[in-house]
């Protein structure tokens, strides 16, 4: 019998009982809705965590220079913990040192931060991140500036009272009047906004748009940055192959300034974008070895459920198989038409499976911050699956209903 | 005899029950030629519906030689004796035996399907073989929108599709009362007179007096071989 009849046949009979159908399919759409859920939502937070995560964090082509690091995943010890603090403070003369020594193309910035309340005219907005940093910040975190202007090296050798705003801040603040030029207040010393920095959106929610830049010199620093020391000097190559030129440079010199003996490990930490991914690739190696086993579990159930309701099928059509022997219906026409309906089952469920695990994907991603992205490969391996299965759980049942005897089967009703 | 369609040399069969044997058929030989109008006759036990599956290959013999249309088939495999079933052999059963979720024409084109015919030729063919009962308005209509008499039609139909060497027929009038029985005995008839041969499976005599010849069944052997030379009515 022609492939397609076949199929065509198969659906028929999924159609006339849709509650059946749909009752012995279940097991393959949770199992198939799960693999492209979950690997959506895992594809989704890999792209989210390179680009939005690591590159808005740390920068492009970028590493800091710290004490220690400030963004970790998964459990640190106590001893590793007491080991950082021990740690000296990375100094002022180490960023001059460095900035001054460097021979890689990269541009170098100090940069402290803390929270503060910031005033204007009655009004405040609490919680807003205040850095001291130098003027090259602006570049290395894709500052771009949305109205005014970036401070100055100068206005930073000046200690100007400057500072440039975000978004969201000069929202609150100023509610659609114009920022530039006025005095804002952060504990009780003022500074005159010169620039709004355009809009950055959200990270995992969290508005990143609620900060202010004032030059490293500022008043603020006394607050900002640790007793005696820098929180941390940003480098950024030229391109990624200096990247890593420059980071050993940097090494060498902090080595070399700190005395360090060959054995002895560093006391102070280069962070990158990868460095900080390390955490969730973790984690994302661990989901995808363990979804195998996850989608595995509810295929195998699916498919002995499909293979009983395919045996409770041959039962049942008895007669049917009994009519068609009659008529000239060899075992493997027998044989291929419950092994197709079967696959066909399967199938189906599959393709709900990917239509039901794409939506629940998307909701996801519409009510959570979490992002998602549906992987091509994995709706052509859920529909594989799906063939897959319900071949298999189709082959026993088949051949019983392929042996049976015609007159027998004739009998029966 | 080179024109005989069925040509049997003492066939038996037997069934294992348990321990025990039981001779359904023991020793039947008999020859039907092409064109003839055959029924067979017996009462309950005597060895009927065994002659039928056996010459409707739905079953083998335990002993004896089947030749249909020139072929041996009483060792065939199977599959062998499914494409001879396809091929030669027409059924029309008491029950119908249609396929209840397929439409008249659905069930007409099945024994073509497993024949391995394109569709197009297969619609072609169906539609043509329910022309023939007079059911070209009735192909899209399922078994349980038609009535006995059309069921038994498009069965009829079905059988024909084909074009078999023998039309095997298992009490096809015992599911219909006595005016439709008359008006598929006309079936029957008219198909005869164009040169098919039909094989008929009953117990009542009414309907056996239609055939030009009687075989009537004893106990597994063939008590009388009656032949009745009439002219059908067309």
């Amino acid at each position: 019998m022609p492939f397609l009849e076949a199929v065509r046949m198969a659906l028929r009979t999924i159609w006339a009982q849709k509650l059946k159908s749909f009752f012995s399919l279940v097991g393959v759409l949770i199992g198939v809705t799960f693999l492209i859920a979950v690997v959506s939502i895992v594809q989704g937070m890999n792209v989210y965590m390179t680009d939005q995560f690591a590159n808005r964090l740390v920068g492009l082509n970028t590493f800091q220079v710290r004490r220690m690091p400030s963004i970790q995943t998964g459990d640190v010890s106590i001893e590793t913990r007491r080991e950082w603090w021990r740690r000296p403070y990375i100094t002022q003369t180490d960023a001059a040192y460095i900035a001054a020594n460097l021979h890689t193309p990269a541009v170098t910035a100090r940069l402290c931060r803390s929270r503060a309340i910031v005033h204007y005219a009655g009004r405040q907005a609490s919680d807003i991140e205040v850095f001291s940093a130098d003027a090259p910040i602006f570049t290395i975190r894709n500052y771009d500036i949305a109205a005014g202007r970036a401070f100055t090296a100068q206005e930073v050798r000046a200690a100007a009272a400057v500072v440039v705003i975000g978004d969201l801040l000069a929202d609150r603040l100023f509610e659609g009047r114009d920022p530039l030029g006025k005095t804002v207040t952060i504990r009780s010393i003022p500074y005159r906004v010169v620039g709004v920095v355009a809009k950055q959106g959200t990270l995992f929610g969290i508005s990143l748009d609620k900060f202010v830049v004032t030059p490293f010199t500022a008043a603020a620093q006394r607050w900002t940055c640790p007793l005696g020391g820098i929180a941390e000097l940003q480098v950024q190559a030229a391109g990624i192959a200096e990247m890593g030129l420059a980071m050993d440079e940097v090494e060498t010199m902090m080595r070399s300034r700190r005395q360090l003996k060959p054995t002895q490990a560093n006391n102070f930490h280069l962070q990158t974008a990868d460095g900080a991914l390390e955490g969730w690739k973790k984690i994302s190696t661990i989901l995808f070895a363990a979804l195998p086993g996850l989608v595995a579990i509810s295929l195998v159930v699916g498919g002995i459920v499909i293979m009983n309701i395919m045996l409770m099928a041959v039962a049942e059509r008895t007669h049917e198989i009994g009519i068609r022997k009659a008529l000239g219906a060899k075992r493997r026409d027998i044989l291929a038409q419950f092994i197709v309906e079967s696959a066909t089952l399967s199938t189906v469920g599959a393709i709900f499976g990917i239509g039901l695990g794409i939506g629940l994907a998307f909701l996801v991603k519409s009510t959570t911050p979490l992002p998602a992205a549906v992987a091509p490969w994995s709706i052509v391996v859920g529909v594989a699956l799906g063939v897959a299965v319900g071949m298999t759980a189709g082959i026993y049942p088949a051949s019983r209903a392929s042996r049976l005897d015609p007159i027998a089967a004739l009998r029966a009703e | 005899m080179t024109d005989a369609v069925i040509q049997m040399r003492d066939m038996a069969r037997e069934y294992r029950m348990g321990t025990e044997t039981v001779s359904a058929l023991r020793g039947v030989s008999v020859a039907i030629r092409r064109n003839e109008y055959v029924a067979i006759m017996g009462p309950s036990g005597s060895g009927k519906s065994t002659l039928m599956n056996l010459i409707g290959c739905l079953d083998t013999p335990t002993r004896g030689e089947y030749r249909l249309n020139g072929q041996e088939v009483s060792r065939m495999s199977d599959d062998a004796l499914a494409r001879v079933r396809n091929r030669e052999i027409g059924f029309v059963f008491q029950t119908f035996n249609l396929l209840p979720r397929a439409t008249a024409l659905q069930n007409v084109e099945l024994p073509l399907v497993y024949a391995g015919l394109a569709t197009r030729d297969r619609q072609a063919r169906a539609t043509e073989a329910l022309a023939r009962v007079g059911l070209q308005d009735r192909m899209s209509h399922r078994p349980n929108e038609m009535s006995g008499g059309q069921r038994q039609r498009v069965a009829i139909a079905r059988a024909l599709v084909n074009q078999p060497s023998i039309l095997l027929a298992d009490e096809p009038t015992g599911n219909l009362d006595s005016v439709t029985s008359e008006e598929i005995m006309r079936v029957f008839a008219t198909l005869h007179a164009q040169g098919q041969t039909v094989v008929l499976v009953t117990h009542e005599p009414d309907i056996a007096a239609h055939a030009d010849r009687v075989l009537l069944l004893k106990d597994g052997r063939l008590a009388s071989d009656t032949h009745t030379p009439r002219h059908a009515a067309a």
